[in-house]
């Protein structure tokens, strides 16, 4: 690992705005804020995946991967972060080095690769980033986007996040400091009003940014820049114009927001989209700091109207619901806000939370859960399940739903119980007052399927289903990479 | 559940159904060495021939007697008479299936009284069978020809008082099934160690094969020997609601027990079918089928997501519409727009509001007023899936702008498999992407952001931008 990104990741794990993190020592702080990985027994994505998804949204760029095939070959076009516009942000870019390139260095190819996009798509700028096989072989891609910077005039930002220096969150922030250290700040925008503000930490999955964005269209309020749903590379560089920035999904980009603040004075506060009470109390954060910061009054008054008319809505449209969804259980496996943000939505419609899996949650959102499940929250909270545990737990009927990311689908599936995505990969915006009506009815359509009472009939020739019978061995599942 | 309704247009536009005598000359397609024949104009065949060319991409063995009007008028005998000569000497087919026609049957023509007098006539004829079935243009539809053609074959020819043979079946597929669709049926019918008689059998003729020889009339189909021994069986399954008659129509003539399979496309549909193929042969299902089995219900649970509340609109013969309808209801579709060509007792059993008799006006109509995802019908459904924007899942006969037709499989747990594959891919195609306009405010709402107020963001020109 470079000097440079050891010192990289030492500044970004030194986090001001993270009280566990301040209340570390000097030495603790140093090894990182998330848990060691388990070889053999760990999921999840790298730095480099983490990177990605993180400035991927920047619609307007291309995203150029220095490394070999697999880094890009095997994951691009794969999230749903959506554009209201230019394209190029889903073109797959990379270098996909090969033997030579590993023992000579691949810098040439990086520089030649980097002049070759700017021939043919002339984006505003270019985005590299760098991956483990290159890392390690001593490319320095700083050093090459400087060079190409100069050569071609026009930005190309070097992403050191390379995948073996830590988890996806880990590359959030490595992701975000690229944006801090070569972009943030870099330009000015047309014009600015007393209502621009920053959404941080925003992908725009299957377009939920417009879910909201109407809300604050109506109140007037301007989004200077999303960092980067449906982002766009001039915005973002001027960013540091906007009066107020909103960080959501938890930590993974606290870095911009406490950078903001410490370099031009811009006050952040940390809000989500998911859940109505969440939707309502960030409208009034993004009020309230734009007052603070010298936007009329009155803006409040307007914010408070719109929630009222807004949340009566969005309960009398899950209200309706709840007539076939009362009782039904649900098993909620995902993670940081999500692990709470949503359950007052289910709840609302009827459904009975029975558990939340709280392994990516932070103290926070522990403490959110049981505000909301109230005195035996504990019972529902789950540290980390197997998904053979899972598994038996659907299968014993505990559940009638699981809502979980992609990857643990099959467990539920294959158990032949409903499932519905709320993590990245799903077709579906469940953002902001809309997407809390959409996600009741799209659980309302996973569990009311006529197909599940065809697949759960046994074969005529067979007493008993073999899958469902109880006391059967449960067949070893394998999380899907 | 469904009411059931007949178009009440004097014009129907961009017609969905065919007529009778093609049904019925499909049918006898599916018999080996035979020569079908319409007795009307030369155009009723033409027409006919045509569609089933650009169908199956096949060399269609379909003549004609050739009518004009004066030999409508002054009765159509000579011209049957010299059609089953020349037939007999220049295709020499073991049997010809004559159906008569609008024309024909409009004048009163009484065949089978010319069918005995030419037999008469010409001793020559003595070793071609000649099997004839009304089909008048004006009355009922494609299926209702094949199965009216099925059942007069099956209530003429085969020998009474034979001896029961073990292990033999009789099957009477419906007008729906395709080619591979019945090769299907027949390996499941052979696993349990069963040999299936297929009447008819468009499978051994209608595949798209390379014979070793060119002949006139139909190469492969059911042997006339085959149906000749027909009563022999242990039993008759018939496939499709239409072919009710026929399985009746035999058990009358031989007493062969018969069991009516509604469709053999679905999980439990299927279920139905093979457990009774295990009864009959007293063999337990086979792993290899309990695999397919398997294979389903994961394609059920992977393709559910894609078919969850999708509006489709359908339109299709009564058995067609009936198998593709119950498996996108039982996908979790919403059957929203149900269109058929003739009455069926099942399409008041239909799981959707209305099932109207009529064309495919009708089912562009209703399709936009659903606001459907989905259109599913023949290859006459492309205008009306370009008008209205949405993709066109092809299913039926005609499919003149596809090849491959023939092997189009949705029988048994595979074919089952591929619709849910093959359905499911088009809806993955056409997900809806989202605009930033998708998700307008409603009036109230933005009066209210806007505040009592006088401030930028309540001019209209904003509002309008804003909600857009």
């Amino acid at each position: 690992m470079s000097a440079t990104l050891k010192a990289k990741i030492e500044e970004v794990f030194d986090e001001p705005g993270c009280e566990i993190n301040q209340a570390k020592s000097a030495k603790e702080r140093k090894k990182g804020c998330t848990k060691q990985l388990a070889p053999g027994a760990a999921a999840g994505g790298c730095a480099f995946d983490g990177a990605k998804i993180a400035l991927q949204p920047i619609v307007d760029v291309a995203h150029l991967v220095h490394g070999p095939i697999a880094c890009e070959g095997n994951s691009w076009d794969n999230r749903h972060s959506a554009s209201s516009g230019p394209q190029i942000y889903r073109t797959g870019f990379t270098t996909d080095i090969n033997e030579l390139d590993v023992i000579y260095g691949a810098e040439k190819r990086l520089f030649k690769a980097i002049r070759e996009i700017v021939e043919k798509q002339d984006p505003p700028a270019i985005f590299v980033y760098q991956t483990c096989v290159t890392g390690l072989i001593g490319d320095d891609i700083e050093v090459v986007c400087k060079r190409a910077t100069e050569k071609f005039g026009k930005p190309v930002i070097p992403v050191n996040a390379p995948g073996f220096a830590g988890p996806k969150n880990l590359g959030n922030k490595l992701g975000a400091e690229a944006l801090l250290d070569y972009v943030i700040g870099t330009m000015e925008p047309e014009h600015s009003t007393p209502y621009d503000i920053n959404i941080i930490g925003e992908y725009n999955l299957v377009g939920e940014l417009w879910q909201v964005r109407p809300l604050l269209d109506a109140l007037g309020i301007r989004i200077q820049s999303c960092i980067c749903g449906d982002g766009r590379y001039a915005q973002i560089a001027s960013a540091h114009r906007a009066r107020a920035n909103m960080m959501v999904c938890s930590k993974s980009m606290i870095n911009v927001a406490t950078k903001m603040q410490q370099r031009w004075g811009i006050p952040y506060f940390e809000g989500s989209f998911y859940g109505i009470s969440d939707m309502s109390n960030t409208l009034r954060e993004i009020a309230r700091l734009l007052v603070a910061q010298g936007a009329p009054a009155e803006l409040q008054d307007r914010t408070e109207a719109l929630i009222a008319v807004e949340e009566t809505r969005a309960w009398g449209r899950i209200r309706a619901y709840r007539e076939r969804l009362a009782g039904k259980k649900v098993l909620l496996i995902t993670g940081g806000v999500k692990s709470w943000s949503v359950v007052s939505a289910l709840q609302e419609a009827g459904l009975e939370v029975v558990g939340t899996s709280v392994k990516k949650s932070t103290k926070e959102d522990k403490q959110k859960i049981v505000e909301i499940m109230g005195a035996d929250a504990d019972a529902h909270m789950i540290d980390d399940l197997s998904p053979r545990q899972m598994y038996a737990m659907l299968r014993d009927a505990k559940a009638d739903i699981m809502l979980s990311g992609g990857r643990s689908q099959f467990v539920a599936l294959k158990a032949r119980m409903p499932w519905m995505d709320i993590n990245q990969e799903r077709h579906h915006a469940f953002a902001g007052y809309e997407g809390m009506v959409t996600m009741v009815a799209e659980i309302d359509k996973a569990l009311f399927n006529p197909m599940w009472r065809e697949v759960r009939t046994p074969a005529p020739w067979e007493q008993i289903d073999p899958l469902l019978a109880a006391g059967a061995a449960i067949p070893a599942f394998q999380a899907a990479a | 559940m469904a009411i059931v309704t007949e178009s009440k247009k004097a014009c129907a536009v961009n017609p969905l159904k065919m007529s009778q005598p093609l049904g019925a000359a499909y049918a006898f397609m599916g018999l080996e060495s035979c020569m079908p024949l319409m007795h009307g104009s030369q155009g009723c065949t033409s027409f006919g021939l045509v569609l089933l060319v650009r169908h199956f991409k096949e060399a269609i063995p379909l003549q004609t007697t050739a009518m004009n009007e004066t030999t409508t008028i002054m009765g159509g005998y000579e011209n049957l008479e010299k059609a089953l000569v020349n037939i007999r000497s220049r295709a020499k087919p073991r049997i010809i299936g004559i159906c008569s026609t609008g024309l024909t049957e409009t004048k009163g023509d009484d065949v089978e009284a010319f069918i005995t007098l030419a037999h008469q006539k010409h001793p020559e004829l003595a070793d071609t069978q000649v099997v004839y079935v009304s089909t008048p243009d004006w009355a009922g539809a494609f299926q209702d020809g094949w199965a009216k053609a099925v059942t007069k074959l099956v209530s003429t020819l085969p020998k009474q008082g034979l001896p029961k043979r073990p292990r033999c079946v009789n099957v009477l597929p419906g007008a729906h099934l395709t080619p591979g669709d019945l090769e299907e049926l027949r390996e499941l019918i052979e696993a349990f160690g069963l040999r299936p008689a297929f009447v008819p059998d468009v499978s051994g003729s209608l595949d798209g094969h390379i014979p070793d020889d060119w002949l006139g009339h139909t190469l492969g189909g059911t042997p006339l020997q085959d149906m000749e021994e027909l009563g022999g069986a242990i039993h008759t399954l018939a496939i499709g609601e239409q072919m009710r008659p026929a399985a009746q129509a035999l058990q009358a003539r031989c007493g062969v027990p018969f069991t009516v399979y509604e469709r053999v496309t679905g999980l439990t549909a299927t279920d139905a079918f093979i457990h009774q193929l295990s009864q009959l042969s007293g063999r337990d299902v086979p792993a290899k089928i309990r695999r397919q089995r398997s294979q389903l219900v994961d394609a059920m649970l992977d393709g559910h997501f894609h078919f969850g509340n999708k509006k489709v609109a359908l339109a299709a013969e009564p058995d067609l519409l009936w198998a593709a309808g119950m498996m996108l209801h039982e996908m979790g579709a919403e059957l929203a727009v149900a269109v058929t060509t003739t009455q069926s007792p099942l399409l008041e059993r239909l799981p959707t509001n209305e099932v109207v008799i009529g064309d495919l006006e009708d089912f562009e109509r209703l399709a936009q007023a659903a606001g459907c995802d989905l259109l599913m019908t023949h290859s006459h459904g492309r205008q009306a899936a370009e008008r209205l924007d949405k993709p066109l899942f092809r299913i039926g006969i005609p499919m003149f702008d596809r090849i491959g037709n023939a092997h189009k499989c949705y029988a048994g747990y595979r074919g089952s498999r591929n619709f849910i594959y093959e359905v499911g891919n088009l809806l993955m195609d056409h997900l809806p992407h989202h605009g930033p306009n998708d998700w307008p405010l409603p009036a109230a709402s933005r009066l209210a952001a806007a505040g009592t107020h006088a401030h930028p963001s309540t001019s209209d020109d904003k509002l309008a931008g804003a909600s857009a």
